[in-house]
């Protein structure tokens, strides 16, 4: 699925990464926990959370996670966009629950890490 | 919806706190911050989650949560799942992780 | 590898809007001198949790990190209150991490295991009340 796509099924807002919306992604994870993200070996894997800060952006770029999407209207800050511009990470800001987000991804058919 | 059906539905393992099994359900909150959970779940959702120490079962009683889900294999550490009966709030789980089951509750459930 | 390099970088402990510049540098380190992806990624993941660790239970540390024909050492060392018991600290979900360092995503008990899984090789030694020093070796 698109990153484009994803965008448009969560009403989100892509806060960086415009110019790689057409980039793919195969499978998605839920977690606030850095360390259980830090587990994944998949690639091209979407992250979602619930958890904004710098520490998210330092994870995916250590997981080599190319996109995230931030749930529970939280906002992302610009010293997060800087970071993830530098790894080239696309973030979407999302006004649903992590609960939601999930729902509605799974329910478009995008599949589980496992 | 009641906790049982979602019990047999997504074929979950019961750990503890099988008194609640006959609540019913309001929705789901997908989270692993306890401070998100006490600020932002509703009462009767079901929780989500790979968190397994004690505090979970202090934050699911005073939030009135129908159930705990822990995914990706967790167990409930002992002292949770000794609070989890005393509360008679369920503490399930899952192998599957917190995004295909919360894909699967929302399929259910619907909402929120 | 044909030639052996070394890099130092600081680490101070509750700065959490720095943990990861370390981790980050020898990432960037790697890609440019090629290594395998899969390489980088134990590497990196490995060195992101021994640096978070320093920031989120020691006064200050150190890393450093050494290139070598068919291995890389990353060696993380702090001063700070030291690990009473190695063994069980190991233990996944084991923690003594604060509630504020839980919130920022760490702290749930998996990131020595984390570490482990990752390394060929993980040496911890600590000294209660002095500070402990981490060796993580990659091979190549």
């Amino acid at each position: 699925m698109k990153v484009s796509d994803i965008v448009r099924i969560l009403d989100g807002r892509l806060v960086c990464g415009d110019n790689r919306s057409d980039y793919t992604i195969d499978v998605a994870f839920a977690s606030d926990l850095m360390s259980d993200v830090l587990t994944l070996v998949n690639d091209n894997v979407l992250l979602i959370t619930g958890l904004a800060n710098l520490q998210t952006i330092r994870t995916a770029e250590m997981s080599d996670i190319n996109c995230i999407v931030f749930a529970r209207n939280k906002k992302v800050s610009q010293e997060m966009v800087s970071l993830a511009e530098e790894s080239g990470i696309s973030l979407i800001e999302c006004r649903y629950s992590v609960f939601r987000t999930c729902g509605l991804l799974y329910q478009a058919g995008v599949k589980p890490v496992y | 919806m009641k906790v049982s059906e979602i019990v047999k539905a997504l074929d979950l393992k019961v750990f503890s706190g099988s008194r609640g099994l006959e609540a019913e359900v309001s929705g789901g909150y997908v989270s692993d911050l306890l401070s998100d959970v006490m600020g932002n779940a509703e009462a009767s959702q079901v929780w989500v989650t790979l968190q397994t120490h004690k505090n979970v079962m202090a934050v699911a009683s005073l939030k009135d949560l129908a159930a705990v889900i822990l995914v990706s294999g967790h167990r409930p550490d002992e002292n949770t799942a000794a609070q989890s009966e005393e509360e008679g709030i369920p503490i399930l789980g899952t192998g599957l992780s917190a995004f295909q089951v919360s894909g699967k509750l929302y399929e259910l459930i619907g909402k929120k | 590898m044909d030639q052996e390099l070394h890099y130092e970088y600081n680490v101070e402990g509750g700065d959490f809007s720095r943990a990861g510049y370390a981790s980050s540098q020898i990432k960037k380190i790697l890609k440019r001198l090629n290594i395998d992806a899969g390489v980088i990624k134990r590497t990196v993941v490995a060195c992101y949790e021994a640096e978070v660790n320093i920031v989120a239970h020691a006064y200050s540390g150190a890393v450093y990190f050494d290139i070598e024909s068919n291995r890389l050492k990353i060696v993380f060392r702090d001063e700070g209150p030291g690990i009473e018991d190695i063994e069980m600290a190991m233990t996944e979900g084991f923690s003594t991490a604060s509630e504020e360092v839980r919130e920022m995503g760490f702290g749930a008990g998996m990131g020595l295991s984390n570490m482990k899984k990752n390394a060929d090789q993980l040496n911890i030694e600590s000294e209660v009340g002095r500070g402990t020093r981490v060796e993580i070796i990659i091979n190549t």
